[in-house]
C-alpha cells in the first residue's frame, strides 16, 4: 500500500457520495442539503470562468450516467460560444428525468432522497455551458419525485439560488420541472427534446446535434440525473480526487441498483469496476441459495450475462469485453428457476409497446419478435423461429433510427447466444419446416394479421 | 389555507411576447371554468415556445375531465393557436393520457419482467378477475367514488422493491396477489390506503393537476411532499458503507480549478 487510494480500494467495497445523503431522515429539504455543506460547490463554480469548468469536467474523465457512457464534459465543450452564429441563440440545459430501461431505478430515489444535488448540479453545469434556462424533464409516472424535484427548485430560488442574480455573481438562471406523459422513448435525447417542444416524443435524425441544434434549435445539453448530480462533488473534490475511485477510463462512483434473485436487492454505490460478483456478496448472495442463471449489466438494454461473467469488472470497457454493455448499472439478476425464453418474450412486448412507429425495422421488427416469441413460449414454435428471429434482428440491429432498436434485439440475441438448447426445447414436438407446419399454427399465424 | 387555489407549484417569472403566446380562442365554458383558463394560461407562460406548454395543457384536461375527451383536444387546441389534428396526434402518443374515462382511481401493475417474475403477472391476473376488467377498463361507473381503472404498466423504476404498484402514481411497493386485493377491496370501498412510498392517496384527477404543475391546496402539497420516501433497498447500501466504516477518500481542502483553456 502506497497511498491512501490504494488503502481506500482495499478497504472501502463502497464509496457514497451521491447516497451519503440519504441515511438523514429529511434528506430532501434545502435545510439538510446546506448542513451537508450544499451549494457551497456552487459558490465556489460562480467565482470561477465557465470553460475552467468545463475543462474540471473533461479531467475528471465523468461519463454520463444514463447509459451511454459519453463524456460530459466533452459534451458541454461542444457548444458553441461567442456571440456570432448558433452561439448566438439562447443556450439550454435539459435533465434527462425519465427513467424508464426496464431494471433501472437509481435517479428515482435519488430524486426522491436529494433532489438538491441535481438542482445545483443543474445550476453549475448551466453556468458552465451558458445556458439562463434549464428544464428537468420528469417521467410522468412518478408523482413523488416529481413533487420532491419541484419542492427544491422552490426551495432554491427562495434562497437565492435561482433566478436573478444567482449569489451576486450577475449569472440568471430559471428552472422548468416538466412531466412527461408515459412514453419509454423520450429517454432518447433528442425525442425527449421533441417531447419537450409539445410534439410525439421522436427521435430526429443527428446531425445535427443537440449541442448546436437541440431545444427549439438552439444549442441545448441534454444529461442525465445522475451525471448532474455527480458535478457538485466534482467541483468540491476535484478531478484528482474523482479519480482515485473507479478506473481509468471510467472514473468515479456510480449508483447500482441490484434487483431480483438476491437476498438484499436495493442501492449500492460503489466505484466503476467493482464486480458482479462483488456485489452479490454485499447484497447477500442469491436469495434462498438458488444459483444465478443470468442477469443484466444496466437494463434490459444490454445484453444478458451469464455466471460465467461475474468477474467481469463493471465499468464502460469490461462489459463491451464481456460481450454486453454497462448502460445504467440496473442488474437485474435472475435465478434458474426463470425461463429465458419467457423473459425475452417480456422484454420484447415492451420493445414492441414503446417503439415509436418512426422506422419501419424497429416498428414492425418489434412487431413480429413479439409474435414469434410468443408462439415459442406458448409451445406453437419450430427450430425455424430461432433462425427467423436472428435473422429478425440482423435487420433491426444498426438499421433502425435510434437506439431504442438495438436495444430491443439485445434479450434475444444474447439470450439465444447464451441458452439456444432452452429456445429449441420449446418446440421439441414442432417441426422444423415452418413450411410444413401443422393447421393449427398456421390458422394463428393467419390470425396475427387481424 | 386555500385562498390560493391556482396557486402554480413554481415562481416563474416570463414576459408574455403575444407573438410567441397566442391568443386563446374558443374557450369551451361547458366543461373548462375560468379557473381552468388561467391555470393554462400559467402553463403556457412557463416555456419560451407555448407549444411545449402542451404536455401539461393536456394533463390539465385530464384533470377537468378524468381523460382527454375531443372537448379537452380543442380546449389544448384553443390556448396554443393549434389545429385539434395537431393536439390529438400528440394525445394519443402517450399511455398517460387516457381516451375514455378513467376511475376516481388509476391502478398501474408493474408486468415488466422483473416485477413479473416476482409476482407482478399473478397480481394483475388476481386484480383483473377481482374487478372483472382488463387492461384499460374501469370497474365501477367512471369518475363516480369507488370506481377503479386497472392497467398494466411498464416498468416503474423501482425494480429494488418488486414486484410493484402504482395508485395514480404513487407507489405500493414489494405487492403480493392477497396485498393487492386488499388494496383494490379498499378503494372500491371508496378508502384510501397510504401508499408505502408517496403522499396520501388522493384521486386520479388531482394527482393530473399535480402533473400540470398545481397544487389543489398548497398546504397539503407542503405535507405531501414530507410524505414517505424511504425504503430499506434505497438506503441498504448507504446503511453497510456506515456500518463497516466504508469511506469515500477525503477531499483536499484546496482544490484549485483548471486553468481557463486556451482558445484554438
Amino acid at each position: 500500500m502506497t497511498s491512501a487510494g490504494d488503502d481506500m480500494t482495499e478497504r472501502s467495497k463502497l464509496t457514497p457520495v451521491l447516497t451519503r445523503r440519504w441515511l438523514s431522515p429529511t434528506s430532501w429539504t434545502i435545510d439538510t442539503y446546506l448542513q451537508f455543506e450544499g451549494y457551497s460547490a456552487l459558490r465556489t463554480a460562480l467565482s470561477a470562468h465557465p470553460d475552467q469548468l468545463i475543462q474540471l469536467i473533461k479531467d475528471s474523465g465523468l461519463r454520463g450516467r444514463g447509459g451511454a457512457g459519453f463524456p460530459t464534459g466533452m459534451k458541454w465543450g461542444f457548444i458553441p460560444q461567442g456571440d456570432q452564429g448558433a452561439a448566438a441563440k439562447p443556450h439550454y440545459l435539459v435533465i434527462n428525468a425519465d427513467e424508464s430501461e426496464p431494471g433501472t431505478c437509481k435517479d428515482i430515489p435519488l430524486m426522491m432522497a436529494d433532489p438538491h444535488s441535481l438542482i445545483e448540479g443543474s445550476i453549475i453545469t448551466s453556468y458552465a455551458i451558458r445556458a439562463k434556462q434549464c428544464f428537468i424533464y420528469v417521467r410522468g409516472e412518478v408523482l413523488h419525485p416529481l413533487r420532491r424535484v419541484q419542492n427544491a427548485v422552490n426551495e432554491a430560488y427562495a434562497a437565492g439560488y435561482l433566478g436573478k442574480d444567482i449569489l451576486g455573481s450577475g449569472f440568471d438562471l430559471d428552472m422548468v420541472v416538466h412531466a412527461g406523459a408515459g412514453a419509454y422513448i423520450c429517454g432518447e435525447e433528442t425525442a425527449l427534446l421533441d417531447s419537450l417542444e409539445g410534439r410525439r416524443g421522436q427521435p430526429r435524425l443527428k446531425p445535427p446535434f443537440p449541442a448546436t441544434s437541440g431545444l427549439y434549435a438552439a444549442p441545448t445539453v441534454v444529461n442525465n440525473v445522475e451525471t448532474i448530480a455527480t458535478v457538485p462533488s466534482i467541483v468540491s473534490g476535484g478531478s484528482d480526487w474523482f479519480r482515485s475511485m473507479g478506473t481509468e477510463k471510467s472514473p468515479g462512483p456510480k449508483i447500482f441498483s441490484i434487483s431480483g434473485h438476491v437476498e438484499r436487492p436495493g442501492q449500492y454505490e460503489a466505484p466503476l469496476g467493482i464486480t458482479l460478483r462483488e456485489l452479490l456478496e454485499l447484497a447477500g448472495g442469491m436469495s434462498g441459495g438458488i444459483p444465478l442463471k443470468f442477469w443484466t449489466p444496466g437494463g434490459s438494454s444490454t445484453p444478458l450475462l451469464t455466471a460465467e461473467h461475474l468477474d467481469a469488472p463493471l465499468d464502460f470497457e469490461g462489459m463491451t469485453e464481456a460481450g454486453s454493455l454497462l448502460g445504467t448499472t440496473a442488474l437485474m439478476i435472475f435465478n434458474e428457476t426463470v425461463s429465458v425464453p419467457w423473459a425475452v418474450l417480456k422484454w420484447t412486448e415492451f420493445y414492441d409497446h414503446e417503439s415509436c412507429g418512426k422506422c419501419t425495422p424497429c416498428r414492425e421488427g418489434c412487431f413480429w419478435l413479439a409474435k414469434v416469441l410468443r408462439r415459442m413460449v406458448d409451445g406453437q414454435g419450430t427450430p425455424a423461429d430461432v433462425e427467423l428471429m436472428l435473422d429478425l434482428c440482423d435487420n433491426i440491429l444498426g438499421r433502425s433510427f435510434c437506439a431504442l432498436g438495438d436495444g430491443a434485439v439485445s434479450p434475444i440475441t444474447s439470450g439465444i447466444k447464451y441458452f439456444r438448447q432452452e429456445f429449441l426445447d420449446l418446440c421439441t414436438e414442432q417441426p422444423g419446416d415452418v413450411t410444413v407446419a401443422r393447421p393449427r399454427q398456421q390458422a394463428e399465424l393467419a390470425g396475427a394479421h387481424r | 389555507m386555500s385562498q390560493e387555489p391556482s396557486r402554480p407549484l413554481a415562481d416563474m417569472s416570463v414576459t408574455e411576447d403575444p407573438d410567441v403566446f397566442p391568443e386563446p380562442r374558443d374557450v369551451d365554458e361547458q366543461h373548462f371554468d375560468e379557473q381552468t383558463v388561467t391555470r393554462a394560461r400559467q402553463i403556457i407562460a412557463r416555456y419560451p415556445l407555448s407549444r411545449s406548454a402542451l404536455l401539461p395543457l393536456l394533463h390539465l384536461v385530464q384533470s377537468v375531465q378524468g381523460h382527454v375527451s375531443q372537448a379537452g383536444i380543442a380546449f389544448c387546441a384553443g390556448q396554443l393557436g393549434l389545429a385539434t389534428a395537431e393536439v390529438t396526434a400528440v394525445a394519443t402518443f402517450y399511455t398517460m393520457y387516457k381516451r375514455s374515462p378513467t376511475g376516481e382511481h388509476l391502478v398501474s401493475v408493474c408486468t415488466n419482467t422483473l416485477c413479473a417474475a416476482l409476482g407482478g403477472d399473478a397480481i394483475y391476473a388476481q386484480l383483473s378477475d377481482r374487478l372483472g376488467v382488463g387492461h384499460d377498463e374501469t370497474a365501477g361507473e367512471p369518475g363516480e367514488p369507488g370506481s377503479v381503472t386497472l392497467e398494466h404498466a411498464e416498468c416503474l423504476a423501482a425494480c429494488d422493491l418488486a414486484p410493484v404498484l402504482q395508485v395514480n402514481y404513487e407507489f405500493y411497493d414489494k405487492q403480493t396477489p392477497e396485498s393487492a386485493t386488499e388494496l383494490v377491496d379498499a378503494l372500491r370501498r371508496g378508502e384510501r390506503p397510504a401508499p408505502t412510498r408517496g403522499a396520501p392517496l388522493t384521486d386520479f384527477r388531482t394527482a393530473e393537476l399535480e402533473l400540470a404543475g398545481f397544487a389543489a391546496d398548497p398546504e397539503i402539497w407542503r405535507a405531501a411532499v414530507n410524505s414517505p420516501s424511504v425504503a430499506e433497498e434505497t438506503l441498504v447500501g448507504a446503511r453497510l458503507a456506515e456500518a463497516n466504516g466504508w469511506q469515500v477518500p477525503a477531499m483536499p481542502d484546496e482544490v484549485p480549478l483548471p486553468a481557463v483553456p486556451e482558445k484554438k
